[in-house]
């Protein structure tokens, strides 16, 4: 296969979401070259290689196909990274700030979302590999999106749990009302302080 | 084939709202929705105004507790507002009598719940046939629609099953032709995905975005976003208020330029 070949590949089936330079694929190959990983099966007269992959080439192929992906160190999240800052600071809404980002985020999967319906609908009579590949990798990035979602969903109730436990001892009445000691509870979950007589 | 279809969804996609398309399908005018009195006051809705159009899938976001639930009763005229007006096809719920109401209500929308969808006894082509029959149309009529209404959503083949020899998802897609057999052109959809694993899930929402392209209106509530981003809309609530809401800006050949 040539290299540019490869390249056109990689991007078919990853829908081009991550571009790959052409300087790059050279690169790489050369240095799969050097390893012993790859080698030269034929040569153009333009100057274009064909490459192919030795036996011990194929051995590390099905070694990487086998082994999880590392996940290494967290990458930086400019988001986790913000809303960490925005729960240290006076004046930061943050509720404000987790709400647009729910609504871009799910904006963005909307988008993905129907670029995924157009892809089903174009593919209606046969689905070829090249198709689903693309097709995984926009569900990688519709979960991933879910993911931010939920993530964001759970800030928001762990600020509001936060908020209540801290607000806490000055809502609360310390004592019940005097007269009704064994009054029954304002039902369950929403635990109403009840100021005054309870009604029934 | 499927550039025509997606034509047809957008424009269809409001955000400006074409007046000369008529009234909305479906619209809720200032709602506000109070529960119990005195110090037990739960405001489920604090004034909230939604209109969903004919081609339309609108998404409602939200907590638990955050007024969803309510929301869609009201749009289905299952409960009443505390003030605010519902309006079907331009017509407010709210103004005529009990009867007429229930029949308005009964012509106009169908539901789509995550269970208790389906009446076990009745076969999936009599469970589609019911809401005709008690709009007291013919028997041979209902049947011709309600076999009309399981092709559109292709199961058609399963018209002689009941319930319990239907999978989750064939269940969720008799229902939906079910809650758009005949004149019915609103579908309230309350977390329809619910139970179902995540492709059967994808396929429900298919189904519904293909209803509605072809011209249904649709309010559906969930807590999963990734159901929620095959709407048109997304409303986003919380404590029984409108706090967001959002479209896709641009149409998706703009998106992941490269490919093809």
């Amino acid at each position: 296969m040539y290299g540019y070949q490869l390249r056109q590949e990689f991007e078919g089936r990853t829908g081009a979401t991550w571009p790959l330079n052409i300087g790059q694929v050279y690169t790489t190959l050369g240095r799969l070259q050097r390893d012993g990983l790859v080698v030269e099966l034929d040569r153009q007269q333009d100057g274009s290689v064909v490459y192919g992959l030795t036996e011990k080439g194929r051995d590390e192929a099905a070694r990487w196909w086998t082994t999880p992906v590392e996940r290494g160190a967290p990458a930086r999240d400019e988001l986790a990274i913000k809303l960490a800052l925005a729960v240290t600071l006076p004046g930061v809404d943050v509720r404000a700030v987790v709400q647009r980002q729910r609504a871009e985020t799910l904006r963005a999967m909307q988008e993905y979302t129907r670029l995924g319906m157009r892809t089903d609908e174009a593919t209606l009579d046969g689905v070829t590999a090249t198709d689903l590949a693309w097709r995984l990798v926009l569900d990688s990035l519709i979960f991933a999106a879910e993911a931010e979602i939920r993530w964001l969903d759970h800030v928001e109730q762990r600020l509001a749990r936060a908020r209540a436990s801290a607000s806490a001892p000055v809502d609360r009445p310390t004592d019940p009302p005097a007269g009704s000691p064994t009054e029954p509870q304002a039902g369950e979950g929403l635990r109403v302080p009840s100021r005054g007589r309870g009604r029934r | 084939m499927s550039a025509r279809r997606w034509r047809v969804g957008r424009q269809a996609t409001p955000g400006e709202g074409p007046e000369q398309a008529g009234p909305p399908c479906l619209e809720l005018r200032a709602v506000t929705r109070v529960h119990g009195q005195g110090a037990q006051q739960v405001h489920a809705l604090r004034g909230v105004s939604l209109s969903v159009r004919a081609g339309e899938l609108v998404a409602v976001m939200g907590p638990s507790g955050s007024g969803k639930s309510t929301l869609l009763h009201l749009a289905g005229g299952l409960d009443e507002p505390t003030s605010g007006e519902v309006l079907l096809d331009g017509v407010p719920i709210t103004s005529v009598g009990s009867g007429r109401r229930a029949a308005l209500r009964r012509r106009t929308v169908g539901y789509v719940f995550q269970d208790l969808n389906l009446v076990p006894a009745l076969t999936a082509l009599e469970n589609v046939m019911l809401p005709r029959e008690l709009d007291g149309v013919s028997i041979r009529r209902a049947q011709a629609e309600a076999l009309a209404a399981l092709a559109e959503v292709d199961v058609a083949e399963l018209a002689g099953r009941f319930p319990d020899e239907l999978s989750g998802g064939q269940q969720q897609r008799v229902a939906i032709a079910r809650a758009l057999v005949g004149p019915r052109r609103a579908v309230l959809a309350d977390e329809p995905t619910g139970a179902l694993d995540s492709v059967t899930g994808e396929q429900i929402m298919r189904v519904l975005r293909h209803r509605v392209d072809a011209g249904a209106a649709a309010l559906l509530v969930t807590h999963e976003s990734r159901f929620a981003a095959w709407a048109d809309r997304v409303v986003f609530l919380s404590d029984g208020l409108v706090v967001d809401a959002t479209e896709p800006a641009a149409g998706p050949e703009l998106l992941l330029d490269g490919r093809r």
